[in-house]
């Protein structure tokens, strides 16, 4: 029988050995995955995650791919200390990227250095607007927001669908749904030559550091520490939970449109029915794997992040299909799930012994 | 609007209330225990992609809905011992259970992307199904939707005329005087969630095996959150829960048939509306925090360690 002991205190140590035991566990079960599907795991392991890091143009590539999760991660841990469910961020990065999309396209016989900041502005602005919807219903009507969030994702999708099938449609795009592709003043310019690594990455490590000051170093960051740990104690002392809803959703949506809006102007250039590969889901999982803290999602970023490269490079290379990403994303946060059992609990096996 | 018209509408509904009949009422089971499984459109995906497959290889359609519960059943097994026994937070392993569906049904599916099958057998009774009218709706539906229609019978006589109802009821709204009483907590609850995954299976498989009928990546569309939706519309009730599913159903033919009684909106828009109506629904019902206080299973959502 396996039996859990509570532990007179949490184990800090276990609170960071847990991610790399998950990761560990989960590579592990990548060995099994791949034989099962008779390729050879070490191969498969040395594709999925070695070979895209071998070369300073696939380090670029992991910068590109950690932008948005970062950037998302960073805002979703915020939430997520303070038991705010926001599942909703890729709807968010969505509509961030309908406005700064918005804002390229109606400027797009102008050109100017005002642009770009503008649309960055405008992509923020949008996704805080779909924040505000579940904020809204959570605080006002008490509706869960973690099924109001992801059905407006669901809506945001169809929505940016029906611009790019419609008035956002390249007039001389032959029917194709895309828009216009962006002029050079709503591009985000390339820190590094030869590569697509934009602008947007270094905003995305300035985000890691403001999180980090918000979250240890101010009053807002210490109320939702306490409102996630202690609510009662929060509430007791004075501490709004309704403004920790809004601010929480706030963040998120802001954090995801950013990202969005990065997306179209970074590395996409124009708007596609799709622009993202899951990334709001995905820094989900970020969030947890770095702690909730956003030193901790520097890292997750970008291990998910290679996740993704690993596994465009296993469908080019060895023929496996895409979902394997998926596969490995799930299962990490399944068994960091699990593992994270330790830092409440000892794991006894045996009968129960007399002293306990 | 002609009587044919009528028919097939009703006809539309009932393919698409059915899949939310069998995962919502899984999922209430599963809440009315305590437990709130998030994973819900993961354990359907996974139900779909195996009943899909199943139907080939074992060709039967009853082998292949039993094989897509037992895969639901597996994946809230998975689920069950990370929050049962491990004292997981139930969110955060939900939203992970519906990730992993995902991406384990797309990597499953990726040789059956394209394969059609031609549907579930349907009933055929001499001169019933051939009646004008009832004929196709009553006598000529597959076994699937019988099931879907017996299914709140069942489970409002479970809940509320059995003795193991009470007991799950109790585990739901007091564990910690259920355990005092002697009732096995864990034991009951991991019962409940494993019949809300087989359910869930279930509901994926009607989607593959009927509704499409073939199997596409993440084919679900949202449905496991709708039937999550639907439960607290319900306010934790079998009957209610079967009628909203009916609504959501009635919701799916105005997008269908849109276009046909003449409305001129772009698809995109007429294709938001169940998950818009989700939202304003959801809205309605949870804006009465003492209604859903005095329906919600008090316990649901934490977990159980027993002091002694």
């Amino acid at each position: 029988m396996i039996r859990l002991e509570r532990r007179s205190e949490l184990s800090r140590a276990m609170t960071y050995l847990s991610p790399v035991l998950a990761l560990v566990l989960t590579l592990l079960a990548g060995i099994a995955l791949f034989s099962a599907m008779g390729v050879s795991p070490s191969a498969a392991l040395y594709t999925f995650f070695v070979e895209p890091v071998t070369t300073v143009y696939g380090l670029t590539e992991l910068g590109v791919k950690a932008t948005p999760l970062i950037l998302i991660g960073v805002a979703l841990s915020i939430g997520f200390r303070c038991n705010v469910w926001n599942i909703g961020a890729e709807g968010q990065l969505t509509l961030g990227a309908i406005f700064g999309s918005a804002v390229a396209l109606y400027f797009y016989e102008v050109e100017g250095f005002w642009l770009l900041p503008l649309m960055l502005v405008a992509g923020i602005i949008g996704g805080m607007a779909w924040a505000a919807i579940p904020a809204l219903l959570r605080t006002r009507f008490n509706s869960s927001e973690i099924l109001t969030s992801l059905m407006l994702t669901y809506v945001a999708t169809l929505l940016l669908s029906y611009l790019v099938h419609g008035p956002f449609r390249d007039p001389d795009g032959y029917n194709f749904p895309e828009s216009r592709i962006f002029h050079d003043s709503a591009i985000l310019p390339i820190i590094f030559d030869g590569s697509r690594l934009h602008l947007g990455f270094a905003l995305a490590l300035l985000v890691v550091v403001a999180g980090w000051i918000l979250i240890s170093r101010s009053l807002i960051g210490f109320q939702l520490r306490v409102m996630g740990n202690a609510p009662a104690a929060g509430n007791y002392a004075g501490f709004s939970q309704k403004a920790m809803i809004w601010l929480s959703l706030m963040l998120g949506g802001g954090a995801a449109g950013l990202a969005g809006v990065i997306e179209v102007s970074g590395p996409i250039g124009q708007l596609l029915p799709q622009i993202s590969p899951g990334y709001g889901f995905t820094a989900i999982i970020v969030a947890f794997v770095g702690r909730l803290h956003p030193v901790g999602v520097l890292f997750a970023g970008l291990l998910m992040a290679l996740s993704y490269l690993g596994g465009e490079n296993a469908q080019i290379n060895l023929n496996l299909p895409l979902a394997v990403t998926g596969v490995f994303q799930g299962m990490l946060l399944f068994l960091l799930l699990a593992c994270d059992v330790l830092i409440h609990y000892r794991i006894r096996f045996g009968k129960r012994s007399a002293i306990s | 609007m002609t009587l044919d018209f009528i028919v097939l509408a009703l006809l539309t509904i009932i393919t698409a209330a059915t899949p939310l009949v069998f995962a919502a009422m899984g999922e209430l089971i599963t809440e009315k225990s305590g437990v709130l499984n998030l994973g819900v459109e993961g354990m359907m995906l996974t139900g779909a992609v195996t009943g899909f497959a199943s139907v080939f290889f074992f060709e039967s359609a009853i082998v292949a809905c039993i094989a897509a519960m037992l895969a639901g059943t597996l994946t809230a097994l998975l689920f069950a011992f990370l929050v049962l026994t491990l004292q997981a937070s139930q969110v955060a392993t939900g939203l992970a259970l519906t990730i992993f569906g995902v991406g384990l049904s797309a990597l499953l599916g990726q040789n059956m992307v394209g394969i059609a099958y031609e549907g579930l057998p349907t009933l055929s009774i001499p001169y019933l199904t051939e009646l004008p009218i009832v004929g196709k709706l009553l006598f000529g539906q597959d076994f699937l939707v019988y099931l879907s229609l017996a299914l709140p019978f069942l489970v409002a006589w479970f809940l509320y005329r059995t003795r193991a109802g009470l007991i799950l009821r109790a585990v739901g709204d007091s564990h910690d005087a259920a355990h005092a009483i002697g009732y096995p907590v864990i034991r009951i609850r991991y019962c409940a969630t494993l019949f809300g995954g087989a359910m869930a299976g279930l509901a994926g498989a009607y989607l593959s095996l009927v509704y499409s009928p073939m199997w596409v990546e993440n084919m679900t569309a949202g449905r496991g959150w709708i039937a999550l939706a639907l439960v607290v519309f319900a306010t934790w009730r079998p009957w209610r829960l079967f009628l909203g599913a009916y609504l959501f159903g009635g919701i799916t033919i105005l997008q269908l048939h849109a276009q046909a009684v003449g409305i001129n909106i772009a698809s995109q828009f007429m294709s938001m509306l169940p998950y818009v109506i989700t939202i304003v629904v959801l809205v309605l019902i949870s804006r009465d925090r003492n209604k859903i206080k005095l329906n919600a299973p008090a316990c649901i959502g934490k977990p159980f360690h027993p002091a002694a």
